[in-house]
C-alpha cells in the first residue's frame, strides 16, 4: 500500500483535511475516505459525468482528478447544494419536472447545471443541451432534464 | 360492506402527478445505491477476467497474489461447489441450467468470451485487489472463437459446449444444430400465399450486440456470517432472483440468504441475474469478513448481459389492394456463451401486430463466444422490427398507400388469433395509429435536401406474474405499503397511488418501501413492464381486504352488522344511522380498541400477455458527405391503458425512444477477428447525449385494459422497439437507400449513398 499524503481543502464551505494515497482519485477520496457518497461513479474515466463536482468554481469529473491535487482547493459537491435543508431551485425543478428516473446520474446533472447557470443564467435549449452533453442519463432521454433546467433558470430570474 | 364503483373518469389519485417519496434523497445525493454501503471491517474484491474469447484453462496459479500484503482471500472456480447440469425453474421466465449460471460467474474448464471471470481476490482496498489480480498466472489452450451467428450455425461448426440444453427464455426452444436451438411457428400455406401475392419484397439484415448501458455498475456487498447466514446488499431488479440463484449456485438453503435491495441506478433488464454475488459470498466465507465487489465500466460492457446481435432474412408479400398475404422470417439471434437468449420474444413480437394468413417464422437461439445475453427492454423486438417494418414500408409504397393507412388495413384487432395461437386481448389498436396520423407532426412540412420522414408500429406484451404486497394500517391511521418490487423509476409512488385510490385516502397518507427478501412474500423481479400493472393489482387486492377488515371494525364500534357499513372515498358510514360516519384515518387510529392492528399480506399472479402498442414518427437529416444522421423531430404515441402518473409514463416513453435511437444509430459491440472487444468504454460505446436529441413528444393514448381495475397496461418497454425501423424508413425517404445493418453508423450510410450514386451513374 502506498504512502498516504495529508491534504487540506475546503469542502462545501467547511475546512476539511484527509489522508490519501497518490493513486486515489478525488472521487474515491470523497466517497470512500470522507463518505460524501452523493457523487457517483459511472465510468471512472471521465465519460459519464456522474461524479461532477466544482473545484475552485470549475466543473470537473472528480474521477479524473487525484485527491492529492485538491490541496488548497475549494470543492463543492451535491451534499452542499441544498441550504440548511432548503432545496436549491435546480433540485426543486428536477423534482417538479421529473428530471430523473433511477437517480444515479442526478447529482452529476445538478452540479453541471449549477455551473451552467452560474455563467449563463438564461440558457436556451441548445445551450443547455450542449453544456449537459458531458453527463450521460440512460433513463430519461434528457427531455425532462432539459425542461427542469429551463424551469430552474426561469425561477431563479437570471440570478444564479 | 359495499365499495363505490370507480369509473376511469372519477379517479381522484390515479392520473395525477405527485412528487415521488424517494425524490428528495435523489436530488440531495442521500439516496443509497449499491456502492453506498460501507460496513466495518469490509474487504474489496476484484475479478481476473479472460483476455481470450475461447480457451481451455490449463492451470491457474494464485500463489503470488496470495503473498501480496493486504490480500486476504482468493477464489477460483475450484472453490465453487460442483453442481450438475440441471434445468431449474426461474419463475414464469421459464427454466435455466444452474451449472451454466454458475459457470458464467466463474469459469470452470473453459473461458467462453472476452471478460469471462476465472479468479477473484479480496483485499484491504480495491487497489491492492487490482494489483493482486494481475499477479495471478493462467495458462490457456486457445480455441477457435465463434463470433457470428451464421458461422456458429454451420452444421460442421465446432461445438462450444460439450453439454448444453436447448435455450429457455419464457418458452423453450428445440434442439437443432451443434450450437443452435430453434423455435418454429407457422400458419396457412406459405407457397400458396406467395403465389397469390402481387408484390413481394425479400431482404437480409444484420445487427450488432448492444448493451443496456445503465449508469450504475454491478455492485454487491456480501457478509457470510459466523452462523453461515448470508446478507447481500445489492442493486437488482429482483431480490428473490438473486436469493434463489445464490442458493442454487452455492448449494445452500434459501432460508440462509437475505437480500437487501438498494436503490437501483438503472437496469433495463440487465440486473436480474447473479454475477459478482456468489464470488463475493465465497470471498466473505474464506475471509470471515464482509466483501464488497464493484465492476469497472469495461467489466460491465465485457461481461454482463447485453442484447443479441442478429442475422435476419425476411420475405413478405401483398395483394394489389395492400393486403398482407404471406411472410417468411428467418431470425437468428445470439444467445451469447450459453443457450437461452430472447429469440422467443423476437418471434412473438414479429408475429403479433399484422394479420398475415400464410406465415412462417423460424427463430434460432445461437451460442457464440460473446457474453451471455440478458433481456434488454422489449428483448428481441427492435431487431425483428428493424427488418419487418422496413419491408412493410416498401410494400406500402409498391401500392402507393400511405404508410399509416397500410398498417391500419393489416393490423390485428381484439380477438384476432395471433400466430403463436392465442387471441389478441382487448385493445383499441386503431386508436394509436389514428392518433399518430392526426398529430400535427404527420402533416407538418419537411423541407430541405436530405431530409426525410419515417414511421413504425410495434406491439408488445407485458407480463403479469407473481407479486406480493403488504398494507399495514399504522396506529395513527396512516398506511404503510411494502412490496418486493424493485423501484427503478418511481413505482413506489405509482403503487402508493393505486393503494390510495383503492383505500379512498390521500397518497400523502401512505409511505412505501421495497422490502428485503425475508420481510415479504415472493415476487418476480421488476421486468416485462409488469410492476405498476401486476403489483398494482396485488396492492389493490390487499386494499380491498383492508377495507373489509376496517368495515368490520366500524360495525364493532357502532354495534351493527357489517352489511350495514358502507365505504366511499375513505369514509365509513352506518347505513342504518345517517349520523354515524368515520374517516379512514380516525377509524384506523382506533385499531388498538377494536382488536389490534390491521395488516394484510397478499400474494397473487395477475394475467400475463397484456398487449400494448406504439407508433413512432421521426424526421431526420442525413449528411451525404459523412453519413451522419441527425434527428430533427420525434413523436411517439403509445397506448398505456391508463397513465397512473402521466409524468412517469412520458418519461418511460421518452427514455425508451432514446435508447431505441441509440441502438439505431450508434451503439454496438466491436470485436476483432480473435474475439477481443475493442470498445469497452463509454467513450467508444457511444450512447446518446443531450446534444444528439430534440425534445421527444410523448403522446399518451388510453384504451383501458380490462384485466386491471383502472385499465393500466404495462408501458415501460414498448417505445424502444420502433425507433430503429422508423429512422431507417426516414433515411430511405431522405436519401433513397435501405439501411440493412444496425447500428446505422455514418460509415455504413455513407457507403450506401456512394453505392447508390455509382449505380445511377
Amino acid at each position: 500500500m502506498g504512502k498516504r499524503h495529508h491534504v487540506v481543502t475546503t469542502i462545501n464551505g467547511e475546512a476539511t483535511e484527509f489522508l490519501c494515497e497518490p493513486r486515489q482519485s478525488l472521487l474515491e477520496v470523497l466517497r470512500d475516505v470522507l463518505f460524501f457518497t452523493g457523487s457517483k461513479e459511472g465510468c471512472n474515466d471521465g465519460n459519464c459525468g456522474a461524479c461532477s463536482v466544482l473545484v475552485d468554481g470549475v466543473l470537473i469529473d472528480s474521477c479524473c482528478m487525484l485527491g492529492v491535487e485538491a490541496e488548497g482547493s475549494e470543492i463543492e459537491t451535491i451534499e452542499g447544494m441544498a441550504n440548511n435543508g432548503e432545496l436549491h431551485p435546480l433540485q426543486q425543478a428536477f423534482l417538479e419536472e421529473t428530471g430523473m428516473q433511477c437517480g444515479i446520474c442526478t447529482p452529476g446533472f445538478l452540479m453541471s447545471a449549477k455551473a451552467l447557470l452560474k455563467q449563463n443564467p438564461q440558457p436556451d435549449e441548445g445551450e443547455i443541451r450542449h453544456w449537459l452533453a458531458g453527463n450521460l442519463c440512460r433513463c430519461t432521454g434528457y427531455d425532462k432534464i432539459v425542461r427542469a433546467v429551463q424551469k430552474a433558470a426561469s425561477n431563479m430570474g437570471g440570478g444564479a | 360492506m359495499s365499495t363505490k364503483e370507480k369509473k376511469a373518469d372519477d379517479l381522484r389519485v390515479v392520473g395525477t402527478r405527485p412528487i415521488r417519496p424517494d425524490g428528495a434523497d435523489k436530488v440531495t445525493g442521500r439516496a443509497r445505491f449499491g456502492d453506498d454501503i460501507h460496513l466495518s471491517n469490509m474487504l474489496h474484491g476484484k475479478v481476473l477476467r479472460s483476455p481470450h474469447a475461447h480457451a481451455r484453462i490449463i492451470s491457474i496459479d494464485t500463489s503470488k497474489a496470495e503473498a501480496l500484503p493486504g490480500v486476504v482471500a482468493v477464489v477460483t472456480g475450484a472453490d465453487f461447489p460442483v453442481i450438475e447440469h440441471e434445468m431449474v425453474s426461474q419463475g414464469e421466465a421459464g427454466l435455466a441450467d444452474m451449472r451454466d449460471i454458475a459457470d458464467n460467474c466463474m469459469a470452470q474448464d473453459k473461458v467462453l468470451y472476452d471478460g469471462h471471470a476465472l479468479a477473484a481476490v479480496a483485499a484491504e482496498n480495491p487497489h491492492v485487489a487490482d494489483e493482486a489480480v494481475q499477479l495471478i498466472e493462467v495458462e490457456y489452450e486457445l480455441l477457435t472463437p465463434l463470433m457470428d451467428v451464421r458461422s456458429s450455425m454451420a452444421e460442421d461448426a465446432p461445438k462450444v459446449h460439450e453439454h448444453s440444453f436447448p435455450g429457455f427464455f419464457i418458452a423453450p426452444t428445440e434442439a437443432h444444430l451443434p450450437n443452435a436451438s430453434r423455435v418454429h411457428m407457422s400458419s396457412g400455406d406459405l407457397e400458396a400465399g406467395f403465389a397469390e401475392a402481387d408484390h413481394i419484397v425479400e431482404r437480409e439484415f444484420t445487427s450488432e450486440t448492444y448493451h443496456q448501458g445503465y449508469i450504475e455498475s454491478h455492485i454487491t456487498t456480501v457478509d457470510w456470517d459466523s452462523n453461515g447466514n448470508l446478507t447481500v446488499w445489492t442493486s437488482t431488479q429482483g431480490q428473490f432472483e438473486i436469493r434463489d440463484n445464490l442458493a442454487d449456485v452455492l448449494a445452500i438453503p434459501i432460508g440462509r440468504i437475505k437480500v437487501i435491495p438498494m436503490e437501483v441506478g438503472g437496469a433495463f433488464g440487465g440486473k436480474d441475474r447473479i454475477y459478482l454475488d456468489p464470488v463475493a459470498a465465497l470471498l466473505s466465507k474464506k475471509s470471515a469478513r464482509p466483501v464488497k465487489m464493484a465492476m469497472r465500466r469495461d467489466e460491465v460492457i465485457r461481461a454482463t448481459g447485453p442484447s443479441p446481435g442478429t442475422y435476419i432474412k425476411a420475405k413478405m408479400g401483398i395483394k394489389a389492394d395492400g393486403t398482407l398475404v404471406a411472410a417468411d422470417l428467418h431470425l437468428a439471434y445470439e444467445a451469447g456463451a450459453y443457450a437461452g437468449g430472447p429469440i422467443f420474444l423476437g418471434v412473438v413480437s414479429s408475429a403479433a401486430r399484422y394479420n398475415i394468413p400464410n406465415f412462417q417464422i423460424n427463430g434460432f437461439d445461437v451460442i457464440v463466444n460473446k457474453p451471455k445475453t440478458r433481456p434488454y427492454r422489449a428483448p428481441g423486438a427492435p431487431q425483428g422490427l428493424f427488418a419487418m417494418e422496413q419491408i412493410v414500408d416498401e410494400l406500402a409504397a409498391c401500392v402507393n398507400m400511405d404508410p399509416v393507412d397500410f398498417r391500419i388495413k393489416n393490423l390485428t384487432r381484439e380477438g384476432d388469433i395471433l400466430l403463436p395461437g392465442f387471441p389478441l386481448a382487448p385493445i383499441d389498436t386503431d386508436l394509436t395509429l389514428n392518433t399518430l396520423k392526426s398529430h400535427p407532426h404527420y402533416t407538418a412540412p419537411l423541407e430541405g435536401p436530405n431530409r426525410g420522414r419515417g414511421m413504425s408500429y410495434a406491439m408488445w406484451f407485458n407480463l403479469g406474474a407473481i407479486s406480493s404486497a403488504r398494507l399495514a394500517v399504522n396506529p395513527d391511521g396512516t398506511v404503510h405499503l411494502s412490496t418486493a418490487s424493485s423501484d427503478m423509476s418511481g413505482t413506489r409512488m405509482t403503487l402508493a397511488m393505486q393503494a390510495a385510490e383503492a383505500l379512498g385516502i390521500e397518497v400523502s397518507e401512505i409511505s412505501a418501501d421495497v422490502s428485503d427478501s425475508q420481510s415479504i412474500g415472493f415476487s418476480m423481479p421488476t421486468v416485462g413492464s409488469r410492476t405498476t400493472y401486476s403489483t398494482g393489482i396485488v396492492v389493490m387486492e390487499a386494499a380491498t381486504e383492508v377495507l373489509k377488515q376496517m368495515s368490520e371494525r366500524a360495525a364493532m364500534l357502532w354495534e351493527v352488522d357489517v352489511d350495514q357499513i358502507s365505504v366511499a372515498d375513505g369514509v365509513f358510514s352506518n347505513k342504518s344511522n345517517a349520523e354515524q360516519s368515520i374517516s379512514f384515518k380516525e377509524l384506523g387510529s382506533k385499531g388498538r380498541d377494536t382488536g389490534g392492528p390491521i395488516t394484510v399480506h397478499q400474494t397473487s399472479s395477475p394475467e400475463s400477455f397484456i398487449p400494448g402498442v406504439t407508433a413512432h414518427l421521426v424526421d431526420v437529416e442525413v449528411d451525404p458527405e459523412t453519413g451522419k444522421v441527425d434527428i430533427l423531430r420525434y413523436t411517439a404515441v403509445q397506448d398505456v391503458g391508463k397513465a397512473v402518473h402521466p409524468d412517469y409514463v412520458e418519461g418511460q416513453i421518452q427514455g425508451a425512444a432514446v435508447q431505441g435511437i441509440g441502438l439505431a444509430l450508434n451503439e454496438e459491440y466491436f470485436y476483432d477477428k480473435e474475439g477481443h472487444l475493442k470498445n469497452a468504454s463509454l467513450l467508444d460505446y457511444r450512447m446518446p447525449t443531450s446534444l444528439d436529441l430534440p425534445m421527444i413528444d410523448a403522446v399518451i393514448v388510453e384504451s383501458p385494459n380490462p384485466a386491471h381495475p383502472y385499465g393500466v397496461r404495462g408501458c415501460g418497454e414498448h417505445s424502444i422497439i420502433p425507433p430503429a425501423s422508423a429512422i431507417a424508413n426516414a433515411i430511405h425517404d431522405a436519401v433513397g437507400i435501405r439501411p440493412d445493418s444496425l447500428p446505422m453508423a455514418p460509415h455504413k450510410i455513407c457507403a450506401a449513398i456512394k453505392r447508390k450514386q455509382a449505380a445511377s451513374d
